[in-house]
């Protein structure tokens, strides 16, 4: 092996990729190779570093310059003056006010980050096996595997505090002490992959980002509750993770880090990896096992526990893909040191996909209990367009809206379940004032009723009423009592569906009316949407005093509905308009508004033709 | 029913190998169905049925698990899916915009497949790219941050 003197590490999450990473990584190869230099650079594959919204982003070591934005054109700059002249390119870094941040540790984004379970992501070449273990990889499992004997092993994650990442926040270690003191033959770990809440990926970029690292955290468990066999439950809009996975384990076995007698002990394992094929609701922990088995992913309900009869029957863990990448960590660092960050009841951090209005959007990892300021504006970078901040969602589908009265709240689980959301898998959606909270609920209800599986009825048709009322409401016919309902509805669900699925589906629902009780009056009772985002609820108005009468609206419009002339200028028949917006799109010199509220010409009409029908009846 | 064709003939040798190859794995069901929907591009009736047959299990079992999962389709899909994503990031960055603009383009609503069948339109929870809102996929290629028609015209135009 040479010793090369640059490492150039590319980031390729998704982001990235998305962004052009692996064409700026062709390129690089091109020039490199072109120059002659592939002797002297070394060219990383990593996983996510972070900071999406910078993306195609980029480090250089020996010095740790960060470069974001890159673009295919700007690879020749850089290795030109960066790599043979040695002056980084100034243009490429990150601005913060007046100040240029070259080194990748000043990075204002990753400031009041703690890496932990993130710690290898965007740091190593997830594909190499040789990388995961320079950095510590697999000492923890020899440690654990020679020298622990698996009750020592829960001891240690019970005196850590660690508790499940996917959202309910059980603690770790009480599942592993059931499956530990079942005797039977057989046990199964159960790594659940299946991130199906929208705006969530950080387990998707921990299985890309450094796969050894899970598969290592899932041995840690089946040596402590005497599992041999594994499964990684992978959703299929995954392609990436599910194949780095598979390399991992293939890497592993090839040199005995898996198969039988692993570290020269008695301890023998297998994993396999098993994709979803899109459905929710395989999230949880029963119905997943039931995808496993190739059935209808239903969940069964609860006693009998997964932990006493669980994948084929037998006592089973299933645990987060989060979880399992805390364990190496904890098992090299000790559980003292990681129940050091974090509050009383929640230990460790907490990764969160921080996406929504602001600044930087990306992939965070900050201890439990920083609070929801820190992360939106101090790691978050603000709010973006210059608009103020409304609400923030926590917890995906199951979890619930918090405001601005809510942002000094340190993040852990009792917290946030106290105030009506949830920590969920850690999606944090950030909503700026332009959003409308009934058109929010609205959107969760409707994926709550697409996703439902229909096996228990107020689950079923509970959420399916919620969601007729919702979209009543954001049509303009809403009624008295409809928030009445709403809130009995949504409470009756969540006592007595099945699973979490339904079981928390209402929170979003019942988190905005508590918080945004007024916008659901304004829409029921003014008929009025005052953030203009529900067509039924607003209109469009020509402001003649800006309009210049060029008749471009007019030729657009779809319903030809907007008539006048350069003189008079043009005005909207607010009867026929059918609210695509194209007016407001095209207009040059932007006079047209949205105005909230129905148009009087509207409701007119709308009377007139409810008499008429009355009389003809 | 159109007569089965020589082509179809050569799918099912295929499909009948992958299921003799995973038969005797521990419950390959899920597995085999999206084997068989890579060489059919779809799962309709006959396939399941030949499945049924192969693996000696109920055609309904088959037919249950097929339509429980999003992923599974029993209607013929276009050369490309077009997955415009609907997640919550895109959600409050405006994809319900993007769909009205991508479905006025290519002339269908979602589910749908063009005339030409060209592009399946559908709609999905999430990709996982919730920085660049609001996304759509084609294929395994991600477009980020679409605002125009201009823009989505462009795109459309490089997949024939």
């Amino acid at each position: 092996m040479s010793l090369k003197r640059i490492d150039l590490l590319i980031c390729c999450g998704s982001g990235c990729i998305s962004a052009g990473a692996l064409k700026i990584k062709e390129r690089f190869h091109a020039v490199l190779s072109e120059k002659g230099l592939t002797n002297e650079i070394n060219i990383i594959e990593t996983g996510c570093m972070g900071p999406c919204d910078y993306g195609p982003v980029m480090v250089i070591y020996p010095e740790g310059i960060f470069y974001k934005k890159v673009t295919p054109e700007d690879v020749d700059e850089i290795v030109a003056e960066h790599f043979v002249k040695g002056r980084p390119v100034q243009r490429l870094m990150l601005q913060d006010e007046d100040k240029t941040i070259a080194a990748h540790k000043e990075v204002p984004f990753y400031q009041k980050q703690v890496k932990v379970a993130l710690a290898n992501c965007g740091f190593i070449d997830p594909e190499s096996l040789e990388e995961y273990i320079a950095t510590g990889g697999y000492e923890a499992l020899g440690t654990v595997l020679t020298q622990m004997t698996p009750q020592q092993a829960i001891d240690v994650v019970k005196e850590s505090g660690l508790r499940g990442r996917g959202g309910a926040g059980f603690p770790t270690h009480m599942k592993w002490k059931m499956v530990h003191d079942r005797k039977e033959d057989q046990k199964y770990v159960i790594c659940n992959g299946d991130e199906g809440d929208p705006g969530a990926f950080m387990d998707r970029s921990l299985l890309e980002g450094d796969p050894h690292r899970i598969l290592e955290g899932m041995m840690l468990c089946a040596y402590s509750i005497g599992a041999s066999q594994g499964f990684f439950y992978i959703r299929a809009e995954y392609p990436l993770a599910i194949k780095r996975i598979k390399q991992a384990i293939e890497q592993a076995r090839e040199v005995g880090l898996m198969g039988k007698n692993i570290f020269g002990t008695d301890f023998c394992f297998e994993a396999e990896v098993r994709t979803g094929a899109g459905a929710f609701v395989c999230g949880e922990e029963m119905a997943l096992i039931h995808s496993i088995e190739g059935e209808r992913g239903n969940p069964t309900p609860k006693p009998p526990y997964p932990a006493v009869s669980g994948l084929w029957g037998k006592p089973t863990v299933v645990n987060n893909v989060e979880t399992l990448a805390n364990l190496p960590t904890i098992f090299v660092k000790g559980a003292k040191w990681f129940s050091t960050m974090g509050t009383e009841t929640s230990k460790g951090t907490k990764v969160f996909a921080l996406t929504g209005d602001i600044r930087n959007t990306g992939l965070v990892e900050v201890p439990m209990g920083t609070t929801l300021r820190e992360m939106i504006f101090d790691v978050g970078g603000g709010m973006i367009g210059g608009n103020e901040f409304k609400a923030v969602q926590l917890g995906g589908p199951s979890g619930g809206c918090l405001t601005a009265e809510h942002l000094d709240v340190p993040v852990d689980y009792e917290t946030l379940k106290a105030r009506g959301a949830m920590m969920g898998s850690g999606g944090v959606i950030v909503m700026d004032d332009q959003k409308c909270m009934v058109n929010v609920a609205k959107f969760f209800m409707d994926f709550c009723v697409d996703e439902s599986c229909g096996k228990c009825s107020p689950c079923r048709i509970g959420l399916k009423q919620m969601y007729n009322i919702l979209d009543r409401i954001t049509k303009g016919e809403g009624q008295e009592g409809d928030i009445e309902e709403l809130q009995r509805l949504g409470e009756t669900v969540a006592k007595i569906s099945l699973c979490g699925l339904g079981q928390t589906a209402p929170n979003p629902v019942l988190s905005t009316i508590r918080y945004f009780r007024n916008e659901y009056e304004a829409h029921i009772k003014d008929k009025a949407c005052h953030t203009k985002v529900c067509r039924d609820l607003f209109h469009f108005k020509i402001d003649k005093s800006r309009c210049i009468g060029c008749s471009l609206c007019s030729r657009k419009c779809p319903a030809n509905c907007i008539s006048g002339s350069r003189e008079d200028k043009y005005t909207i028949g607010q009867v026929d308009c059918v609210k695509c917006g194209n007016c407001q799109d095209v207009c040059p010199v932007k006079a047209i508004d949205r105005i909230p509220g129905i148009h009087s010409d509207v409701t007119a009409h709308k009377e007139a033709l409810l008499k008429r029908k009355a009389r003809e009846d | 029913m159109n007569p089965i064709s020589q082509q179809d003939n050569l799918l099912y040798d295929k499909l009948r190998a992958v299921i003799a190859e995973r038969k005797n794995l521990r419950n390959p069901l899920i597995e085999i169905l999206r084997n068989a929907q890579e060489i059919f591009g779809y799962l309709p009736i006959e396939v399941q049925e030949f499945i049924a047959q192969e693996m000696n299990i109920p055609a309904s079992k088959i037919y249950g698990v097929v339509t429980f999962y999003n992923f599974f389709s029993m209607k013929p899909r276009g050369k490309y899916t077009l997955n415009i994503c609907m997640g919550t990031a895109c959600f409050v960055k405006g994809a319900p915009r993007l769909l009205q603009m991508i479905s006025d383009e290519l002339g269908v609503e979602v589910g749908e497949t063009t005339s030409d069948g060209r592009f399946t339109v559908s709609a999905v929870r999430c990709v996982g790219a919730c920085s660049l809102a609001p996304v759509f996929v084609i294929g395994e290629d991600t477009f980020g941050r679409i605002e125009t028609r201009d823009k989505i015209n462009e795109i459309l135009k490089k997949y024939d």
